[in-house]
């Protein structure tokens, strides 16, 4: 017989037990920092590119070895002679709001994405042209191969190749787009959109995973949550204690002082998930003195140790960084060791003072930016100019914020007349991994990233990388491109940091390899 | 007094001009570029320029200072550089977290800090005085940030009674938006308590020593009544002057709260835009902020006629 009793306390728990469904279906992510604009084209920011790998799928997505798998491609077939891609797209795949993706749409996403971005601009100076042959299939005409598109259409890091509506990729490259109907596993709520503060994710009901196992960008992208909500958190103690009382699941950055007290909770698990990391750099001015002058550059080796920077930068432990670190991202099919020993050998003061004492160094002003808003660049500055002081230089280190530091970067004059010397920053590590996207190796002058480094000779091996067929001939140019790395010295590799993330146990299948990413994932 | 009220009103306008002109010029002149902040790392100079001309900024001052003005005349403050969200829109989704924050210290603040001054006068030189005293230092003296750390780490971390951060609307329900406002009302409410308890004891203090205090004692009248009825009363002038000016202490305080406890608020608007150079923001929200406080002083200066019935606009 069914009392009063059961039937009212069953009356009184059911609002508590659809809340933890609700919960328990809603995934609560501190990510790095904010959300400030949502076109993965037009914005270079990571937290903008990971925010479109949540709305947009890619043609090819990489999987853990870093090699382009088909993910919206069904399949692909490149002529005999290189030049001509022919890409078949996977049947049933749908926008956002219902339409289907066509080969139109692919072009004309391609074409807006070759108008940003570094590996983009390499197929908009080599298109010949791009032709729908069906809703379904398309071509990419080149004017000379390049063995490397799959990769590049599939890259990773910011600006990703984001597939998007025909009438979305029309809008100028330069301009940010307003309709916001992706391709990817998630939805994004515009109307729930509080920058600064929150971005609301809804789970796409019509979206196709690829039947292959999730493989890092690559295979199937299972969605098992309903809503994904992305809490901005700009204070790292809050973000810690939003985790440690279960107001939060998983935080992208948690920062290494805190990192004992979150790991005395058995309730959170923390690892390394971006294993790419990113790569340490320590860049000069290569237009103005001291360090137009490569021996001045050199002197600088003998006494770099990465060790002291990556502590500063990501704490004691060794997990959360690895040395040594070459002139690509370390764990990556480039990485090698070609003339390592520059930086692995017995690190040495004196030698570094000597070689600088040869080099001709008159004492010029070292004008070091630091943005010290930006912790981790502000402790790979601060160690950088102690150690640029202890070798002789004369060394003033300008604490200043991103915005201002970024801007007078742009600045090629002399110290005095508002221009820089060096600067730290660091590179996210899947740029850093290959020569195409790996912007302190170019050596392309005005042309290229702030330090205008010129050399012919990395930036034939660049195209020579373009051109490369196979894994061992890339490897033979990054090796090459390594050891012109020393002697020319257009940067000094700080290290690699392999920053944690934190998240609460309930939560299992995280997806390991680069940025975070929300398919996989399940909460208990 | 209407026509007082009308007065002041207008007078706000040339306050609002002189405003926007100062923050406008100093946001022209102060260094950083939000197109290189957009154009990010990779971009080379023309990329930059293209940038920059996308978003108008490459054209000259007045131009700029002219249609900004115009728009804002329109009622339109513009458009967000980087979320390309309009500037009212943005402001829109912030005001209720920062106005229930500042309120409720408000509330909090005045209710705590007029009787602990009354008291402090009341007994003056007495232990419960120097107590008072000492808090009124205290509150002066630690920063918002560390006062927010620890009541986080004690009533959320430790003991669970409340929530770390966060907001919650309040038509989602009175307490639910209570619970996320106590913390953060406590951490900013500290130093304005101890603003108004010094004032409101100095006032006190003076006031007691008056001819009439002296004689309401005379004739047998009670403590409570000569404390709150005679003495507040005519105290009050320079007390609620100071809740007035204190604003400002709210507005700037508010922006290290809504960080440490992550409320979406206006303060943390403001600081987000300065670090991106997003300028059409930046003017939006100073300008907001600037007019408020100007309302402010106009409310409390319309305060006064009720607490002396002396002065007369």
């Amino acid at each position: 017989m069914i009392t009063r009793r059961p039937l009212l306390l069953a009356a009184l728990a059911a609002p508590s037990l659809a809340r933890a469904q609700t919960a328990q279906r809603t995934l609560r992510f501190i990510p790095q920092g904010n959300l400030a604009n949502i076109d993965p084209v037009w914005s270079t920011t990571v937290i903008a590119r990971n925010h479109g790998l949540m709305i947009y799928d890619q043609l090819f997505g990489l999987g853990a070895d870093f090699q382009p798998r088909h993910q919206m491609a069904q399949g692909h077939e490149v002529s005999a002679d290189g030049l001509t891609w022919r890409i078949s797209l996977r049947p049933g795949l749908k926008f956002h709001d219902g339409a289907p993706v066509r080969s139109a749409d692919c072009i004309a996403s391609i074409l807006r994405w070759s108008k940003r971005d570094v590996l983009g601009l390499r197929l908009n100076a080599l298109l010949e042209e791009a032709r729908a042959e069906s809703d379904t299939t398309f071509t990419l005409r080149l004017k000379r191969p390049w063995p490397g598109l799959a990769w590049a259409l599939g890259k990773p890091s910011a600006n990703i190749c984001a597939i998007m509506p025909e009438r979305v990729a029309r809008t100028d490259p330069f301009k940010q787009i307003e309709d916001y109907t992706g391709s990817g596993p998630f939805i994004f709520r515009p109307a729930q959109w509080v920058p600064g503060s929150l971005a609301v994710y809804e789970r796409f009901a019509d979206y196709i995973p690829r039947q292959e196992p999730s493989d890092f960008l690559a295979g199937g992208k299972p969605v098992n949550f309903d809503r994904v909500e992305w809490r901005v958190m700009p204070d790292p103690a809050t973000a810690a204690g939003a985790l440690l009382n279960n107001e939060a699941d998983w935080w992208e950055t948690p920062l290494p002082d805190l990192l004992p007290r979150l790991r005395r909770n058995r309730e959170i698990e923390i690892d390394v998930i971006n294993t790419a990391g990113n790569l340490g750099v320590l860049r000069f001015n290569h237009l103005q003195a001291p360090f137009d002058n490569p021996a001045v550059r050199r002197a600088l080796l003998p006494a770099v140790d990465q060790r002291a920077f990556m502590q500063a930068a990501y704490g004691e432990d060794p997990a959360l960084w690895r040395i040594p670190a070459g002139a690509f991202t370390p764990g990556t099919p480039l990485a090698n060791d070609a003339g390592l020993e520059v930086l692995t050998s017995p690190r040495s003061i004196e030698a570094a003072q000597k070689a600088l004492r040869e080099s001709g160094y008159a004492g010029q002003k070292v004008a070091m930016m630091t943005p010290t808003d930006l912790a981790n660049i502000n402790a790979l500055s601060e160690v950088a100019a102690d150690l640029m002081r202890r070798i002789g230089f004369n060394v003033e280190l300008q604490a200043t914020d991103w915005g201002t530091a970024i801007q007078r970067r742009a600045n090629r004059n002399l110290p005095d007349q508002g221009g820089w010397s060096a600067f730290c920053t660091t590179w996210e590590g899947l740029d850093t991994s290959v020569p195409g996207s790996h912007q302190p190796l170019r050596g392309n002058g005005l042309e290229g990233w702030a330090g205008w480094s010129t050399s012919p000779a990395r930036e034939a091996l660049r195209e020579d990388w373009f051109n490369a067929t196979t894994l061992a001939e890339e490897r033979g140019i990054a090796e090459r491109l390594q050891r012109l790395t020393w002697q020319e010295a257009p940067f000094v590799p700080l290290g690699q940091g392999r920053p944690p993330q934190a998240w609460r146990r309930s939560l299992s299948g995280l997806v390991k390899g680069g940025p975070a990413l929300f398919w996989n994932l399940r909460k208990a | 007094m209407f026509a007082y009220i009308i007065r002041r009103i207008l007078a706000t306008i040339p306050v609002m001009a002189v405003v926007a002109l100062f923050v406008f010029s100093l946001l022209y002149i102060a260094p950083g570029d939000p197109a290189a902040v957009i154009a990010g790392d990779q971009a080379t100079p023309a990329d930059v320029e293209r940038i920059r001309q996308s978003l108008g900024l490459d054209r000259p001052y007045l131009v700029r200072f002219g249609e900004w003005v115009w728009n804002i005349l329109n009622g339109d403050m513009g458009v967000s550089i980087f979320t390309n969200l309009p500037v009212t829109t943005m402001i829109k989704q912030r005001v209720e977290p920062t106005l229930s924050l500042m309120v409720l210290t408000l509330i909090l603040a005045v209710s705590i800090a007029v009787p602990m001054g009354v008291v402090a006068a009341w007994k003056h030189g007495t232990w419960i005085d120097r107590c008072v005293m000492g808090f009124a230092v205290l509150g002066f003296s630690v920063p918002v940030f560390v006062v927010g750390y620890v009541l986080a780490y004690i009533f959320a971390l430790e003991l669970d009674w409340l929530p770390v951060q966060g907001y919650t609307a309040f038509k989602e329900g009175f307490f639910p938006w209570l619970e996320n406002l106590v913390l953060p009302a406590i951490a900013l409410g500290g130093v304005y308590i101890a603003l108004i308890a010094r004032i409101t004891r100095a006032t006190m203090l003076e006031v007691l020593q008056q001819d009439y205090i002296r004689t309401a004692r005379a004739k047998g009248v009670g403590q409570r009544s000569i404390l709150f009825l005679h003495a507040l009363k005519n105290a009050a002038v320079p007390i609620v002057t100071v809740i007035g000016i204190g604003m400002a202490l709210l507005i700037g305080g508010a922006v290290v709260t809504e960080s440490v406890f992550a409320i979406p608020g206006l303060g943390r608007l403001t600081v987000d835009a300065i670090l991106r150079r997003d300028y059409p923001v930046i003017q939006g929200v100073v300008l907001l902020f600037s007019f408020v406080y100007v309302l402010v002083n106009l409310l409390i200066d319309l305060l006064y006629t009720l607490f002396d019935p002396r002065i007369r606009y």
